[in-house]
C-alpha cells in the first residue's frame, strides 16, 4: 500500500449500492478483476469506467456500499484505478470487502463535505490525514489487523504471508 | 458488566471476556456458500494450501442460478461439484434442493449459539433460531476455508421491541419494511439487532426468519430473535450438532433501544429503488405492475404460499405471476396442501425453487418501462436485470392482492 498519494476526485451521493457498482446479472460470471472494472459503477454512472484514470479517488455520502456482499464491487473499483474511497460511512460488508482487497475505505464525513467533483486531493495514510485545496482533516488510524490486511495488499496475501511465515518457522523447528 | 448475546458468543469463541467494539480472530462453527463457491475455490487454490481446513463446516448449496441458464454458468456448477469432490465436502445440495437460506435452516445447521458465516449478505436469516450469523466476502470464505478463522469486530446491539397487537392483515414483511422505512437502510449499520417484544415471541420461526433477513436491508451484521420453545420445536428432528442457547444478560448494555407499536400500520410498500422508501400501500393503490413474483428467501415460505394461496383461490391473475417456494421440501408441502392446484388454476408460474429473477440472472427478467411487484428483499435499481425497470416490494398478502387486480391495491378487500 502506498504511504501518501494524490488524485482527482469522482464525487457521489448517500446509499450507492452494490447493484448499481457491480449489477447482479454479472455476479456468477467467470472474470478477470480487469474485466470486472470495465463494469465498476455501470448503472450509477455509466460513463466512469472509461473516463477514470489509475490514482483517482471515490469521494461519497453515507452508506457506500450497501447491499449484496459481493466482493467484486470492491473489486471492480479498485481495478479501475480507484486509489482509496472516503464517505461519510460505508455498509459494513462493503468496507469489509474494501479492505480485504487492499484498497482504504476511509470514513470522514466532514472532509466529504468538504470536497468537490474533480477537485485534486492528497491522502496521508501514515499520519490519517486527508488534504485538500483549503483543509486538511484527519481520520483515526486503522486497528492493527485491518493495517496488516491494507500493508499486504489484501486478505489473501495477508494469509499467504502468515502461512508462510507459519512454515519457515516449523523448517527452522526441525 | 452483563453482556449481549454477541459479546457472549464471541467470548465463548476468544475464550476471553470480549465486548464490542473489540477485533478478534475466530473460527466461525459453520462457513455457507452458494453458486459463488466456484469463484471461492479459484481464490482458495490461489492462497497455496492444498485442502480445506475443516470440510465439515462447509455447507454449499447451489440456488442462485438454477438450473443453469448459460453456459458460464454451468462451468461454475461443474467446477463446484469437482471441489467439494477433491475436498471430501459432504454438506453439498446440489440444484435440486432450494435457497441456500431454507435449506440451510431446513437441513438443522443453523442452530441457537453457532457462529455462522456466509458468502450472501442474507445470512443474517439464521438469527431468526438464535443464531449469530453474518454475510461476508468471497475472499473471506477462501480463507476461512484455508485456515478455519476470520478476524470480526465485536458489534454493538440496538435492541428493536415489537410490541401492540398484530392485525390479521399485517405480515413480518410489513412490519420489517415499516422498521426500515422508520430507522432506514444505514440505520443498524455494523450494528446487531436484538428483535423482541410479545409480537416477536408469538411468531413462528418463519416470520422470524423475515425479520432477521430483512435485518441486512437495515445494514446490520447480524438479526437475533431468543430461542424459545418454537424455536426448540423447530430444531428438535433437525439440529445437526449439539448447541448451547446462548441470551443477553439483563444488565447488557445496548447501543439503543427502539419501540415500535404495530397495532396500527398499513401493509407496507418500499418503492423503487432503496429498500427504505417506505409507503404504507394506501398511498400506492392503483399503481399499475405487469409481473408479480412471490418468493426468495424472503417470503417463499409454507406461510407465505398459503396466503397466497388463501388470495388466489378461485381468481385468475390480471398480470404475469411467478410463485417461486423457498425449498423442494415446501413445494411438495404445497402440493400436499393443493396450493400448487390453486396457482396453476389461477394461471400463474410455479418456478422451481431458487433465487430466479430477484437478482436478475433469469426467470423473470424486466423489460424497459415495466414493474414488478415482488415479496423479495431489495429493489435497487437494476436488480432484477434491467436499469430502466422499477421494483416495489411488500408481502404476500400485498402481493397476491395485485396478481388478481393487476395493480397494486389494498389486500384488506380480499379478507
Amino acid at each position: 500500500m502506498i504511504k501518501k498519494f494524490s488524485g482527482r476526485v469522482w464525487k457521489y451521493g448517500d446509499n450507492v449500492n452494490t447493484d448499481v457498482i457491480f449489477p447482479g446479472k454479472y455476479t456468477y460470471q467467470k472474470m478477470e478483476p480487469e474485466e470486472m472494472a470495465k463494469h465498476a459503477l455501470e448503472d450509477l454512472d455509466p460513463g466512469f469506467a472509461s473516463k477514470v484514470k489509475e490514482g483517482d479517488i471515490i469521494v461519497a455520502g453515507k452508506n457506500f456500499g450497501m447491499g449484496s456482499s459481493r466482493e467484486q464491487a470492491a473489486i471492480a473499483i479498485k481495478y479501475s484505478g480507484i486509489k482509496v474511497i472516503i464517505a461519510k460511512s460505508f455498509a459494513r460488508i462493503y468496507f469489509r470487502n474494501a479492505i480485504n482487497a487492499g484498497m482504504p475505505a476511509i470514513k470522514s464525513p466532514e472532509a466529504v463535505d468538504a470536497i468537490e467533483n474533480g477537485d485534486e486531493i492528497t491522502i496521508d495514510m501514515k499520519n490519517g490525514k486527508i488534504i485538500t485545496k483549503n483543509n486538511e482533516f484527519t481520520f483515526p488510524a486503522y486497528p492493527k489487523t485491518v493495517m496488516e490486511i491494507l500493508e499486504s495488499n489484501g486478505l489473501i496475501n495477508f494469509i499467504k504471508n502468515k502461512i508462510k511465515k507459519q512454515e519457515d518457522l516449523c523448517q527452522k523447528e526441525q | 458488566m452483563g453482556k449481549t448475546f454477541v459479546e457472549k458468543i464471541f467470548t465463548k469463541k476468544a475464550k476471553k471476556d470480549v465486548y464490542a467494539g473489540e477485533i478478534i480472530s475466530v473460527e466461525p462453527d459453520f462457513i455457507m456458500s452458494h453458486d459463488n463457491a466456484a469463484a471461492i475455490s479459484r481464490t482458495f487454490k490461489k492462497i497455496g494450501v492444498k485442502n480445506v481446513k475443516y470440510p465439515e463446516k462447509v455447507v454449499i448449496i447451489l440456488d442462485h442460478e438454477i438450473p443453469a441458464p448459460k453456459e458460464s454458468s454451468a462451468i461454475n456448477h461443474k467446477e463446484i461439484r469437482e471441489f467439494v469432490k477433491e475436498q471430501s465436502i459432504s454438506n453439498f445440495f446440489d440444484i435440486n434442493n432450494g435457497i441456500c437460506h431454507q435449506v440451510f435452516t431446513e437441513q438443522g445447521f443453523a442452530l441457537p449459539g453457532k457462529l455462522i458465516v456466509g458468502s450472501d449478505s442474507h445470512t443474517t436469516t439464521y438469527g431468526a433460531l438464535g443464531a449469530m450469523s453474518a454475510g461476508i466476502g468471497r475472499s473471506e470464505v477462501a480463507s476461512i476455508w484455508a485456515t478455519g478463522e476470520l478476524w470480526f469486530q465485536v458489534p454493538e446491539t440496538i435492541k428493536i421491541i415489537l410490541n401492540g397487537k398484530m392485525p390479521e392483515y399485517i405480515t413480518a414483511k410489513d412490519i420489517a419494511l415499516y422498521i426500515i422505512g422508520q430507522i432506514r437502510s444505514d440505520g443498524a449499520d455494523y450494528k446487531a439487532v436484538e428483535f423482541v417484544g410479545d409480537i416477536v415471541s408469538h411468531m413462528s420461526i418463519a416470520e422470524r426468519m423475515v425479520l432477521c433477513n430483512m435485518a441486512a436491508e437495515m445494514g446490520a451484521k447480524n438479526g437475533y430473535v431468543q430461542p424459545d420453545h418454537t424455536t426448540f420445536n423447530y430444531i428438535k428432528n433437525r439440529a445437526r450438532t449439539e448447541y448451547e442457547t446462548l441470551y443477553s444478560d439483563k444488565d447488557a448494555k445496548y447501543y439503543k433501544t427502539i419501540e415500535f407499536d404495530i397495532s396500527k400500520i398499513s401493509p407496507s410498500i418500499a418503492k423503487p429503488h432503496t429498500v427504505d422508501n417506505y409507503a404504507p400501500i394506501e398511498e400506492l393503490e392503483g399503481k399499475t405492475i405487469d409481473q408479480a413474483l412471490i418468493g426468495t428467501c424472503t417470503n417463499g415460505r409454507l406461510i407465505d404460499l398459503e396466503i397466497a394461496a388463501k388470495i388466489l383461490k378461485g381468481h385468475k391473475v390480471k398480470i404475469r405471476t411467478l410463485i417461486i417456494p423457498a425449498s423442494w421440501n415446501i413445494y411438495r408441502e404445497a402440493i400436499k396442501k393443493g396450493f400448487i392446484e390453486i396457482f396453476i388454476d389461477a394461471g400463474a408460474l410455479v418456478l422451481n425453487p431458487g433465487c430466479g429473477p430477484c437478482l436478475g440472472a433469469h426467470m423473470g427478467v424486466m423489460a424497459p418501462g415495466e414493474k414488478t411487484f415482488s415479496t423479495a428483499n431489495r429493489n435497487f435499481k437494476g436488480r432484477m436485470g434491467c436499469r430502466e425497470a422499477e421494483i416495489y416490494l411488500g408481502s404476500p398478502l400485498s402481493v397476491a392482492a395485485c396478481a388478481i387486480a393487476g395493480e397494486i391495491t389494498d389486500p384488506r378487500r380480499f379478507l
